[in-house]
């Protein structure tokens, strides 16, 4: 048998297993069952639009619908959006500057009130232009959106500036839940403390501090949706519960991901009882200094913070303990638009020489009136993974080069509280974690503080704006690569607006009996728990 | 029963033995108190290694080393190392410094705020003695941990606010033992000579009355610092004390030494030892110096 026709009878065999294995594995959906999970972290408010939080996003999707959304069979996919309260996806029309979609009728708010195309347009008025004083973190999103209308009851037109690819993953972004008209009216903040969507689920209690659940919504819109009766989700900060709750059954799943060593942990202690999921993770773990106070408004102390840090060797070691992994600019590793490993070395932070980058760090230190040291203080969040970890490694390589830093440790609202308002940090560890991958968006973050809704630098730089901008506007890949590599190098190296510490990797171990849910690089996407469901004969 | 004018008689006999009490006192309180000796030199153990850390710990307690993380005990590394190959023997020894600050400052302040208060509640008595014991009641009813976790929930993290946290639950409790000292020593007759002699009411309670309720003082004291070090590490562990990367006993017992705590058991297990250790040691200690003051118990 020639090598070519073995090659071809392997190949047919391996599809033919292939097929066989995926007839095996269309299993028929059952319905019932309450589903419990556990979430790291409990939600700094019910609003979605002002969050960026995947303690938003957990327990509280499911309550809510979309205009359009990631493709829930195909969650890693970044161009396979499908309408959930539209009819139809929207065709672009006038050169790309027109979408219209259609509404689906018969849709109604958990309690009872039809939902309307006005609906959906206050929804993304609130997103694209809040009132004053109501947060949006994704704001920024939609810059190239000139206006958003409702002609009729069951007709949304979206009007942009210029057309953009950057629009439709905007659109379906899993935070942009869709509100009622009539409670924003009533007060904008009126979701930051309730809950009325048109989601699979229905709310049913909260107990701060505990837990959180919702009931199936039988008048769904999508037929036979959702499979479960409920869920359940109870907040566990420490990881160590929630590995024990999933070991023990008393949670099926966590959706956020867990560290190499708990996903060992759970197979080696259950087995087969066990499925693991893994993925690239769209979320970066990143320093941000404090420009409205000193020494951060001093570029060079920045600098020095960066040139401390040892990434390379830290990717290799921290990925053994928490769930980061890849080095990484600000765009996507191995995203077409992310820089190559030779271009991330050219940068102040990702010099393969790490005494060098040190000894430079020191000078410019010296340079700056710090010879002696430098006590700065952290703000960091309080869930360990990887937060803590990770925030305990910084402090340990910026004590390498005389920076004695404290971390200030705090649950997630106080810890937004600091970010946002109090601001009584130097440098705080936050994160860039976002949906469907997407460099032109997620980069976003990092525009001057009056035009990004989550830049917590304090800095304007409005050369980085026009930047921002233009990359956008540019209609070839090889122009937005060229210029997103100038905007990376000034955030990172010229002005180290931030600081980028190591990409995350998603690792989801859960229960072999959770079925229907698909691991995705984003925590965020399909969390809506339409299509999950418990298979009883594995329970 | 004894009355309080035999323990003064007691004590004065005990100014003329103190020369001797002090060359072979030590040996002497040893053969009596044996556990309390044990006591003692546990406590005495931890001082010297929270005063010479610097010169005891073999590493840097803060220095992670990840080409030894999560070792075993090994002749490199006495007790092993934790996740980032921070080393636990220097992380111990460091921590006892964080164990006795906390516990020694908690246990002194709460201890001689709630001595003054609850000598001068005892010495006004009436309304002032009623009201004030009932403001006690309240902040008795709550149980330690769970004021402590209070008063860190609205005060915020960090050592300072730690120490805090501790010493106010321990103010109501030290006031009202040593108020039941000093009621009966409101009534002795030099307390009222010096009412008679026109004494202002700060020097009575100063130099009168808080002298003579020194011993269950010193009592409550040694038991508070054991107590305020196991509070330390209760807060710590909770993630509500000091913060990473601090060496602190409780702090190591959470995270890293629970996810790790099957497969590298002595991330967990050796802070443990250490808090046990600490607060058997200062409660030995403490039981051994109740039975040494308190005549009762001295006469069996």
């Amino acid at each position: 048998m020639t090598r070519f026709r073995k090659t071809l009878m392997g190949t047919a065999l391996a599809g033919a297993a292939a097929l066989l294995a995926q007839v095996a594995g269309a299993e028929e959906p059952q319905r019932g069952g309450t589903l419990h999970f556990v979430v790291p972290d409990e939600p700094p408010s019910f609003d979605g639009h002002r969050e960026t939080t995947f303690a938003a996003v957990h327990p509280i999707a499911p309550f809510y619908s979309l205009l359009v959304r990631v493709n829930p069979d195909n969650p890693s996919s970044t161009t396979d959006f499908v309408c959930d309260l539209c009819t139809e996806m929207a065709k672009p029309e006038d050169g790309g500057k027109r979408y219209t979609f259609q509404i689906r009728e018969g849709v109604e708010f958990h309690d009872g009130t039809p939902l309307t195309a006005h609906d959906i347009v206050a929804t993304f008025q609130k997103i694209i232009d809040p009132p004053e004083g109501v947060g949006s973190a994704r704001k920024q999103y939609f810059e190239m959106v000139e206006s958003v209308s409702a002609p009729d009851d069951k007709t949304v037109v979206f009007q942009l500036k210029y057309a953009s690819g950057a629009f439709m993953p905007a659109l379906a972004n899993p935070f942009n839940y869709v509100y009622s008209k009539a409670k924003l009216d009533e007060d904008p903040h009126w979701y930051e403390k309730n809950i009325l969507g048109t989601g699979p689920f229905k709310f049913t209690d909260r107990q701060a501090g505990a837990s959180m659940s919702g009931e199936r919504y039988e008048n769904y819109h999508f037929e036979g949706r959702p499979y479960l009766d409920g869920w359940q989700a109870t907040f566990a900060p420490k990881q160590s519960v929630r590995v024990q709750a999933i070991r023990g059954d008393r949670a099926a799943i966590e959706f956020r991901g867990f560290p190499p060593k708990s996903r060992d942990d759970l197979k080696e202690a259950l087995g087969d009882q066990i499925t693991v999921q893994e993925s690239d993770w769209n979320c970066l773990l990143i320093v941000t200094p404090n420009q409205k106070r000193k020494p951060m408004d001093d570029a060079r102390v920045r600098k020095a913070l960066t040139l401390a840090i040892d990434r390379w060797g830290g990717s290799e070691y921290l990925s053994e303990i928490a769930i980061v992994k890849t080095v990484g600019g600000i765009a996507f590793p191995g995203h077409p638009l992310a820089a190559t490993k030779e271009e991330l070395q050219e940068m102040a932070g990702y010099w393969p020489d790490i005494e060098r980058s040190r000894a430079e760090a020191k000078r410019l230190l010296e340079e700056a009136g710090y010879a002696g040291g430098l006590d700065i203080v952290m703000n960091n969040r309080e869930i360990d993974q990887p937060y803590k970890i990770v925030g305990t490694w910084l402090i340990d390589q910026w004590r390498q080069v005389g920076i004695r830093a404290t971390q200030e440790v705090r649950p997630t609202g106080p810890f937004y509280d600091q970010l946002r308002t109090k601001k009584e940090w130097d440098v705080s560890l936050e994160f860039n974690c976002q949906t469907i991958v997407n460099p032109l968006l997620d980069v976003s973050k990092y525009i001057s503080e009056d035009k990004s809704g989550s830049q917590y630098g304090g800095y304007i730089d409005r050369e980085l704006d026009e930047m921002f901008e233009e990359m956008n506007r540019a209609p070839e890949e090889e122009k937005q690569r060229e210029i997103m590599r100038a905007y990376e190098k000034r955030i990172l190296d010229e002005q180290v607006h931030s600081m980028i510490t190591l990409w995350w990797y998603r690792i989801v171990p859960h229960r072999s009996y959770v079925k229907g849910w698909k691991i995705s690089p984003s925590h965020y996407i399909n969390q809506d728990l339409s299509n999950v469901w418990l298979d009883k004969s594995l329970m | 029963m004894a009355t309080t004018s035999e323990i003064r008689v007691e004590a004065a006999f005990e100014e003329f033995e103190r020369p001797r009490w002090r060359v072979s006192g030590i040996w002497q309180f040893a053969r009596r108190q044996p556990l309390g000796a044990a006591g003692g030199i546990i406590v005495i153990i931890m001082i010297l290694a929270a005063l010479f850390a610097d010169v005891l710990a073999p590493y840097d307690p803060v220095a992670n080393d990840f080409m030894a993380m999560s070792e075993a005990p090994s002749w490199t590394h006495p007790l092993g190392t934790d996740q980032f190959g921070r080393d636990l023997l220097s992380r111990i020894i460091y921590g006892a410094r964080t164990a006795l600050f906390v516990g020694f400052v908690a246990a002194f302040v709460g201890g001689t705020a709630g001595l003054i208060l609850g000598v001068t509640s005892a010495y006004f008595g009436g309304l002032f003695d009623l009201v004030f014991q009932r403001v006690m009641d309240v902040f008795m009813a709550f149980p330690l941990v769970i004021m402590a976790l209070a008063v860190v929930a609205i005060l915020g993290k960090g050592t300072e606010n730690v120490i805090l946290a501790i010493l106010i639950p321990f103010i109501p409790r030290c006031a009202r033992v040593v108020r039941s000292s000093a009621l009966s020593i409101r009534e002795m007759p030099y307390v009222d000579a010096a009412r008679a002699l026109g004494y202002r009411h700060h020097r009575i309670i100063l130099r009168h009355m808080i002298p003579n309720v020194t011993a269950p003082f010193l009592i409550m004291l040694t038991a508070f610092v054991g107590q305020a070090i196991l509070l330390e590490a209760s807060l710590s562990y909770l993630g509500l004390g000091v913060q990473e990367p601090t060496p602190a006993w409780g702090l190591m017992l959470q995270g890293g030494a629970e996810e790790y705590a099957e497969s590298a058991p002595w991330m967990p297990i050796f802070p443990g030892i250490a808090i046990s250790l600490a607060v058997f040691g200062f409660n030995l200690f403490g039981d051994a110096i109740r039975d040494t003051l308190d005549p009762r118990l001295r006469a069996r």
